[in-house]
């Protein structure tokens, strides 16, 4: 898999908010195998050196970094903070959100495609987190995408794949676009089933660091994700809604 | 000169941005900086000159998802 021409290991991408301590998401990340950390930029007091411990804990788990622009409600802000986040981290992959509902977090994807329009002028990798309209997806690419990251459902929230005939209209509408569901696996399933849609990657946070046991659930996700991924390339079999059965019927006893 | 950082009320002395950074305790660490809602590039912070009332955001790494 390949993202702007890099190669990763790993189809899970982890993020690194919520966890009960530095420990646990280091631990958590190592069960994972994820080959992509997400991270933000978040207001620093002088002297406190709490960003500089953190981005050292970061840069020894030896991933890639994908900075978000979390929380930025509109185009100017959203694109101040990519910049900002380009210079600290060192990297031009840019996770852009531009929120658009307080509720749901949904994106405001007309901000969404002007912010990547000017972020892709400035020499960013834009990974955009969105819907799964395919309209939006269209103009995103045009805007110089070459990744799409559409929810599965709102960010936290754990319902897994809202909406799968979307996501699956925007995957046979895109066979060629490194598509990635970013938000609202709950369950190792919900990953699985992303993966089984064809989808390159997957993209989670809370399902992890909010489980009972984080390292286990990042490997349970580990393990789905790759799950999702070896059935994908099996190429599984068409449903049908009578039985078939399995057991041969020549060579059947006659016993009655 | 009062200015506000990271959207607090706060008195420097220094009349530009590299300047009011040393003096307000950030040092060498990884930062980056916005005023008035601009990016300011770490290279440009010497060249940066402050006026009272400008919003200067300093920023650093965090968790994320």
């Amino acid at each position: 898999m390949r993202f702007y021409g890099v190669s990763l290991p790993s189809r899970l991408m982890l993020g690194t908010a919520q966890y009960p301590s530095p420990s646990v998401l280091a631990e958590a990340f190592r069960a994972s195998g994820a080959a992509v950390a997400t991270v933000s930029l978040r207001r620093e007091s002088g002297g406190s050196g709490t960003g500089e411990a953190f981005w050292g804990m970061i840069r020894e788990l030896g991933v890639r970094v994908l900075p978000n622009t979390a929380g930025c409600h509109g185009v100017k802000e959203a694109v101040t903070t990519a910049q900002m986040a380009r210079e600290v981290f060192g990297t031009d992959w840019i996770k852009l959100e531009v929120i658009g509902h307080a509720d749901t977090l949904q994106p405001d994807v007309f901000g969404l495609v002007e912010a990547a329009r000017v972020l892709t002028e400035e020499g960013f990798r834009v990974f955009p987190y969105t819907t799964e309209d395919l309209v939006v997806a269209e103009r995103l690419l045009h805007a110089g995408c070459e990744v799409l990251m559409p929810w599965g459902a709102p960010i936290g929230s754990g319902l897994g794949l809202a909406n799968p005939h979307g996501l699956r209209a925007l995957r046979a509408q895109f066979p060629d676009v490194p598509l990635v569901v970013d938000a609202g696996i709950g369950l190792p399933s919900h990953a699985a089933a992303a993966m089984e849609m064809g989808y390159d990657a997957v993209l989670l946070n809370t399902a992890v660091a909010k489980a009972g046991d984080p390292v286990a659930m990042a490997r349970a996700m580990a393990l789905a994700v790759e799950a999702g991924q070896r059935a994908r390339e099996a190429d599984p079999m068409e449903p049908r809604d009578m039985a078939a059965p399995s057991t041969p019927l020549i060579g059947r006893a006659f016993l009655e | 000169m009062r200015i506000f950082l990271n959207g607090e009320p706060t008195d420097v002395q220094a009349h530009e941005l590299a300047a009011a950074l040393t003096e307000l305790g950030y040092g060498d660490a990884v930062v980056a900086t916005a005023v008035n809602e601009s990016f300011v590039p770490a290279s440009a912070r010497q060249a940066t000159a402050l006026r009272e009332g400008d919003r200067v955001e300093v920023l650093a790494p965090r968790q994320g998802g």
